[in-house]
C-alpha cells in the first residue's frame, strides 16, 4: 500500500558486479523496448556504449560542421589579409598562393572542429549540472571504483514502476533501487 | 576456446597459385612492352629496371611495413593486432624472397646500353663528367650500394627471424615470458626499422634524382609501405573471414581499430607529401624545385592531382565515418583503393626522374604508365603466392598467447550488434 502513495522517482537502477553482466542486461533491456536507459561503469566500455545506443549522438555532426567553418574561416582570412587587405610580395609568387595557406586552414579546421567538440558535448550532456538525481541511489559511488550500474528513467514511455523493477530482477543484478529526485 | 585450430583454409592455396600465374603473365607483359617498344632515350633494359624498381619498392613495402606493424602492435597490444598478428608474420616471411627480387637491381647498376642506366651515379663515364656526382660518389657508387642493401635485408632479416622463432615457441609453450620478450625487442627493433628504411628509400628511390635531395623522403616511403602494409592485412581478413574457420572471428571492432589507424596512415602520408611540397615550393631553390617542375607541369600534374583526391581526399572523407570503419566490404573496397594509388604515387616519383635532362615539361609516356603498373601487379602476384605460402604454414590465430581467450570473449560480446 505504502508504494502507492511513494513520489514519483527519477528511475530504477540496477547494480551489476561484473562489465560482462551489465553489458548482458544493457542489451536485454534495449530488446525490451527501453530507450531512456543510462549505464555507468568505472572505465568506458565500448559495448556498453553501443547496447544503450549512445552512438546515436548529434555531436559527430556538429563537429564535422565546425572543422568545415573553421577551415573556411582559416582560408578566407588569409585570403583577406594577403590578397585584399595588405597584399605582400613573398618571393615573387602571386598574392593568392594557395600552397601556403594551407597549414593555417588546416590548424583554423581543427580548431572549429575541438571547440566545437568540447562546447557542443557540454550542450548536449548539459554539463556542468551542480545536483543530479543519480547520486541519490545507494552505493553509487562505486560507480567510480569497481560497480556497474544500469538505469531506466522513469520518463521512458515504458516505464512501469513494479514490471520494471521486476524485469530489472530478472536480469541478476545485486540490486534493484529507486533513484529518488 | 576448446580445441580449435584455426588451420588455414585449402582455398588460399588457390588462390595463391592463381596469383602466381597471373603475376608471370604480368610482369612478362611489362619486360615485352620494355624491349618491344622502347622509347627515345629509355633502352629496353633500363625501360624494364624502372619499372621493375616500382614494383619491388611497393612489394618490399608489404613485407618490410608489416614488419613494423608485427613491432608496433607487440609494444601496443590490443585486438586489432592480436588478429592481424598471424598474417603480419607470414608478411614478414617474405623477407628472403624480396632479399632475392633485389638481384635485378644489383645487376641494372652494371647495364649502361647506350649510355643509359637506371641510377646514372652508377655509370663511371657520367660521374666523371659531373662535378656533384664525383663528391657523391664515395656513398653512391654500385659496391657500397650493394653492401648497404645487404645490411637493411641483414636488419630486417634478423628481426623476421627472431619476432617468427619466438611466436611459434609461444604457440607451443604458452610461456607468458615471451610476450615480454617480443614486447622487448620491438622497441629497438622499431628504431632499426626506421634508420633501415630512412637509408634504403634514399638509396633506391632518392638517388634516381642525385642532385636532388630532400630529407623527409625516407619518412614519406616509410609511411607509404606502413600503409599498404596495413590495407594488405585488411584485404586479407575479408578473404579469411569469408570461410571457415576464421568466419565471424573478425568482429566489426577489429576493422574499426584497423580503420582508424588506417585513417591515421592515410592523413600521415598526406602530411609528409605536403610537407616536403610546401618547403620545397616555398624555397623555390634551383637545387631542389625542379623536382617539382618536372611533375607538376604537362600531364604529370593530373597525376599529382589524382593522388590528393584519391590518396587523401576521398578516402580520408570516407574513413571519417564510423558505420564505413566497421563494415568489412567498405573499409576493404578503400583498401583496395589505397593499394592502387601506393602504385599510382611510386610512378608519380620514379618515372618524371627518367626526364631529368629535358627542359620541357616532362611528358606522360604510356610505356612508362604500361610497364610499371604490369611490372607492379606482376611482383605482387608473386609476392602474394609466396605470402599465402606462408600464411598456410601455421595457424591463423595466435594460440599461445595469453590474452588471445580474453580477446575473443570481448569480440564476441561486442559481435551481437
Amino acid at each position: 500500500m505504502r508504494k502507492q502513495t511513494r513520489p514519483p522517482t527519477y528511475g530504477l537502477i540496477a547494480e551489476f558486479e561484473s562489465p560482462g553482466d551489465v553489458i548482458a542486461a544493457a542489451e536485454r533491456v534495449h530488446e525490451e523496448g527501453y530507450r531512456r536507459v543510462d549505464a555507468y561503469s568505472p572505465y568506458p566500455i565500448e559495448a556498453l556504449s553501443e547496447a544503450i545506443g549512445v552512438h546515436h549522438s548529434r555531436l559527430p555532426l556538429m563537429v564535422l560542421i565546425g572543422g568545415i567553418i573553421g577551415g573556411l574561416a582559416g582560408y578566407l582570412m588569409q585570403y583577406y589579409l594577403l590578397v585584399i587587405n595588405y597584399p605582400l610580395n613573398v618571393g615573387g609568387k602571386p598574392f593568392h598562393s594557395w600552397p601556403q595557406f594551407v597549414p593555417i586552414t588546416f590548424e583554423c579546421a581543427v580548431l572549429g572542429a575541438a571547440l566545437t567538440a568540447v562546447f557542443g558535448m557540454l550542450a548536449l550532456n548539459g554539463l556542468p549540472e551542480p545536483y543530479h538525481p543519480v547520486f541519490n541511489a545507494p552505493n553509487f559511488a562505486l560507480a567510480s571504483r569497481d560497480r556497474f550500474f544500469l538505469l531506466i528513467m522513469s520518463t521512458d514511455p515504458k516505464f512501469e514502476r513494479e514490471q520494471t523493477a521486476g524485469f530489472l530482477k530478472s536480469l541478476g543484478p545485486r540490486e534493484v533501487t529507486d533513484v529518488e529526485y | 576456446m576448446d580445441a580449435k585450430t584455426y588451420t588455414a583454409p585449402p582455398s588460399i592455396g588457390r588462390y595463391g597459385s592463381r596469383a602466381l600465374v597471373f603475376g608471370v603473365a604480368a610482369l612478362a607483359l611489362a619486360a615485352a612492352v620494355s624491349f618491344l617498344f622502347p622509347q627515345e632515350h629509355i633502352p629496353g633494359p633500363v625501360q624494364f629496371f624502372r619499372a621493375y624498381l616500382v614494383a619491388y619498392i611497393f612489394c618490399t613495402g608489404l613485407g618490410v611495413g608489416s614488419l613494423a606493424w608485427l613491432m608496433l602492435q607487440h609494444m601496443t597490444g590490443g585486438g586489432w593486432g592480436l588478429v592481424i598478428r598471424r598474417p603480419l608474420e607470414a608478411a614478414t616471411r617474405t623477407i628472403p624472397l624480396l632479399a632475392l627480387l633485389f638481384i635485378p637491381l644489383a645487376v641494372s647498376l652494371f647495364v649502361h646500353p647506350g649510355g643509359e642506366s637506371l641510377y646514372e651515379w652508377s655509370d663511371a663515364a657520367k660521374v666523371a663528367g659531373d662535378e656533384a656526382l664525383r663528391h657523391k660518389s664515395a656513398y653512391l657508387n654500385p659496391v657500397f650500394f650493394i653492401v648497404r642493401a645487404v645490411i637493411y635485408f641483414a636488419v630486417w632479416g634478423v628481426m623476421m627471424y627472431f619476432m617468427n622463432k619466438w611466436s611459434a615457441e609461444q604457440d607451443k609453450t604458452g610461456d607468458p615470458r615471451i610476450r615480454r620478450l617480443m614486447q622487448d625487442a620491438s622497441a629497438p627493433g622499431l628504431l632499426l626499422f626506421g634508420l633501415t628504411v630512412t637509408f634504403a628509400a634514399m638509396d633506391w628511390g632518392m638517388s634516381l634524382e642525385p642532385h636532388w635531395f630532400s630529407t623527409i623522403y625516407g619518412l614519406i616511403i616509410m609511411v607509404g609501405w606502413g600503409l599498404s602494409a596495413l590495407a594488405l592485412m585488411i584485404i586479407v581478413l575479408t578473404v579469411l573471414g569469408a570461410e571457415e574457420p576464421m568466419e565471424g572471428v573478425y568482429a566489426p571492432l577489429y576493422f574499426h581499430d584497423l580503420g582508424k589507424l588506417l585513417l591515421a596512415m592515410v592523413m600521415l602520408f598526406a602530411y609528409f607529401s605536403f610537407s616536403q611540397f610546401l618547403i620545397i615550393w616555398s624555397g623555390n631553390l634551383p637545387e631542389e624545385i625542379p623536382y617539382y617542375l618536372r611533375r607538376l607541369r604537362g600531364w604529370w600534374q593530373y597525376v599529382g592531382l589524382s593522388l590528393i583526391l584519391f590518396h587523401f581526399a576521398l578516402p580520408f572523407a570516407m574513413l571519417l565515418s564510423r558505420g564505413v570503419k566497421r563494415h568489412a566490404r567498405a573499409l576493404r573496397n578503400i583498401a583496395i583503393l589505397m593499394l592502387l594509388m601506393r602504385v599510382v604515387d611510386l610512378i608519380f616519383i620514379i618515372a618524371p626522374a627518367a626526364y631529368q635532362d629535358t627542359a620541357e615539361p616532362t611528358g606522360i609516356h604510356w610505356q612508362d604508365l604500361l610497364t610499371m603498373s604490369a611490372a607492379a601487379a606482376g611482383l605482387f602476384g608473386i609476392w602474394l603466392w609466396y605470402f599465402f605460402g606462408q600464411l598456410t604454414k601455421r595457424p591463423l590465430m595466435p594460440l599461445g598467447a595469453p590474452e588471445l581467450e580474453k580477446t575473443m570473449e570481448a569480440a564476441a560480446a561486442s559481435a551481437h550488434h
